[in-house]
């Protein structure tokens, strides 16, 4: 329960409410963390809240992506560089991305779910070769509320299929609007050599697995990243039950095989 | 060091347990028992066998509780009160660290181990088992506590109207995790073996007689009765496969029209081990403290995400304390997590009976199959 000590050396406004920050030790460095765990970030008088790691760089550098909806992530926000947080992990269990095989990556984030989904975009770029068609489907509210555009043209030139839709969008907006679901058609050519990484709002992510179930996906080949309340990361404090699961420790990722009975189950 | 995983046999009578008492504190000891407060059975210090409440027991019913003169003079005519040993083991408010501020960021502080070893005397078979199960759930700060402690417990000759350890898979008698186990007879005097290597080198300062025969035939025979006379008990299905295929129930709707998600039952389970993890901050800003403190699946804010509770109705409230405890337990940690002791039916205002609930659910299911 002790956090290390890390502080803010960056710190970048993504949205409206919307902030990367990026954190370095200030004394021993934490396990580099896999794509798709989080860390325990404290605000120092104000609390702690799980945030999923957006990416790492060299010297023990992570980034943090945090949208403010409470007091702590508020503060977060608002952390300034200079500014010492505490941070515990990483926790978790993260995406399990194809080492090898030639498979196809498709990752369908919505909203702030492409967070996580960032190390996962970083590494198939990193390893191109070692990879078929690499799609990513990303749904946010507004054209203003969507994240890392700055990185998309370096996401296509690399030979990523880069595909984006608003719920909402004002005038002037020439790109999709709906539902991610809707760029889903012809994305999965090939079921059985597709891996899927899904994160998002719960309901999106139902439906977005289920389609890509009725697509002929096999249900493990479909990865989602679950969301409960978290405090301690370790499994003993309970808030994070899902039925089977404490979701900071057997989660946040897992296959579909297990999320479909319980995402079935309302208040769950 | 356990000596032998197979129970070991009284080989010791004692006549009285001041002795042991009196050696435990003096070896340092914190001796916790029960004793007679307010009406009922509470744990607290004790400094001497006179301190446990003999010729007490006590009348049990869902939702009630009251204790009542023995025609004996029995120490342990009692089933357990409303506490269990996780009040010492897993307490309700343990401080995680200190922060201070500094010109350029915090320090982060340690409080010192309290120092405090434990001995629990009366520790009943159930509860026995709930201190192992917490300890497969709780890290390492809980096992450095059990590590430390000495266990001294007793086997059941009195089941409480509400127990039922044997259906939920234990026993009147005692199973692994005590140093020092006893039987309780007429006298009353007690039948004492040693399971450790300390609760021997315990034991053999005691004044004693060797248990004879006759005296173990005794003993156990009590011990034996005292499983039939277990008035409550768990459907001996699959539980764990009743409540996986019970989450649309209509049960749950049912039982939430009577539960009044007041928390009781998590707060009394000697196995329940939710926490929150409080930040606090003194009034000037420059110190914060972390805390861990029981929390209850119960509550409303439990199940917090950003936008609202996930587990807003009582109904999905009581079905995730319930599922948990005899079903997804086992998927997480390879057990239950009831060992029967009823503290919950005893304890809840509105008397509902968890042996009850799942009888209904395991008859809704087969009404739903026929």
């Amino acid at each position: 329960m002790m956090p290390s000590l890390f502080r803010v050396v960056h710190r970048r406004v993504e949205t409206h409410d919307t902030v990367t920050l990026a954190l370095a030790p200030a004394s021993e460095p934490l396990t580099p963390p896999a794509p798709g765990q989080f860390h325990m970030l404290y605000a120092f008088g104000i609390g702690e809240i799980p945030v999923s790691v957006s990416a790492t760089e060299d010297a023990g550098i992570q980034l943090h992506t945090i949208r403010a909806v409470g007091a702590v992530s508020r503060a977060l926000c608002q952390a300034m560089p200079g500014t010492m947080l505490g941070v515990r992990g990483p926790f978790g269990k993260g995406w399990r991305v194809p080492a090898q095989g030639g498979k196809n990556l498709l990752i369908v984030a919505g909203g702030i779910g492409l967070a996580p989904l960032r190390p996962v975009i970083r590494e198939a770029i990193r390893r191109r070769e070692q990879y078929g068609n690499v799609a990513v489907a990303i749904g946010a509210r507004s054209p203003g509320e969507q994240l890392y555009t700055a990185e998309y043209r370096e996401w296509r030139d690399a030979g990523l299929k880069v595909l984006t839709t608003v719920d909402q969008a004002p005038g002037g907006w020439g790109g999709h609007v709906g539902l991610v679901t809707q760029l889903l058609p012809g994305l999965v050519t090939s079921p059985a050599a597709t891996v899927a990484m899904l994160c998002g709002p719960e309901a999106m992510m139902r439906v977005t697995a289920r389609a890509l179930a009725d697509q002929g996906m096999a249900a493990p080949s479909i990865q989602v990243s679950l969301e409960r309340n978290m405090q301690c990361g370790i499994g003993e404090c309970g808030h994070c039950q899902l039925g089977p699961l404490l979701v900071c420790r057997s989660g946040p990722v897992t296959g579909y095989e297990v999320a479909e009975p319980l995402f079935a189950v309302k208040e769950l | 060091m356990v000596l032998t995983r197979k129970r070991v046999l009284p080989t010791a009578m004692l006549d009285s347990l001041s002795p042991l008492i009196a050696a435990l504190r003096a070896d340092g000891y914190s001796v916790i028992g029960p004793t007679l407060r307010d009406g009922a059975i509470v744990l607290a210090e004790l400094t001497s066998a006179s301190d446990l409440p003999h010729g007490w027991g006590v009348e049990l019913d869902a939702g009630s509780y009251r204790v009542r003169r023995r025609d004996d003079d029995a120490a342990f005519g009692h089933s357990s009160g409303a506490q269990s040993w996780k009040t010492y083991l897993h307490p309700a408010k343990v401080p995680f660290w200190t922060a201070q501020k500094t010109s350029d960021g915090f320090t982060v502080d340690v409080p010192p181990p309290d120092g405090i070893r434990y001995a629990f005397v009366g520790v009943r078979p159930c509860d026995l088992r709930a201190i192992a199960i917490q300890g497969r759930v709780l890290g390492s700060s809980y096992a450095a506590r059990l590590e430390s402690a000495f266990i001294v417990a007793v086997d059941c000759t009195e089941p409480g109207e509400a127990c039922f350890c044997v259906t939920a898979g234990g026993g009147p008698a005692c199973g692994p995790g005590a140093d020092i186990q006893l039987t309780e007879t007429v006298g009353p005097r007690y039948l004492a073996s040693a399971q450790t290597t300390i609760g021997q080198a315990v034991l053999d300062t005691l004044p004693q007689q060797p248990a004879t025969p006759a005296e173990r035939e005794q003993g156990a025979t009590a011990v034996a009765q005292a499983a039939e006379r277990m008035q409550r008990h768990l459907p001996s299905i699959d539980l764990r496969d009743l409540l996986s295929g019970s989450r649309n129930a209509a049960r749950w709707d049912e039982v939430a029209q009577r539960c009044l998600a007041c928390g009781n039952c998590t707060m009394v389970c000697p196995t329940c081990f939710c926490t929150s993890v409080r930040d606090t901050t003194d009034l000037g800003g420059d110190i914060a403290q972390r805390w861990q403190t029981w929390d209850s699946c119960f509550d409303l804010d439990f199940s917090y995400l950003h936008g609202g509770p996930v587990r807003t109705s009582t109904s999905s409230r009581y079905r995730q304390w319930l599922s948990h405890k005899l079903g997804t337990w086992h998927d997480q940690f390879g057990e239950s997590g009831c060992v029967g002791c009823g503290r919950c039916i005893v304890w809840c205002p509105a008397g509902i009976d968890l042996t009850e609930e799942v009888s209904a659910l395991a008859q809704e299911r087969q009404t739903d199959h026929e």
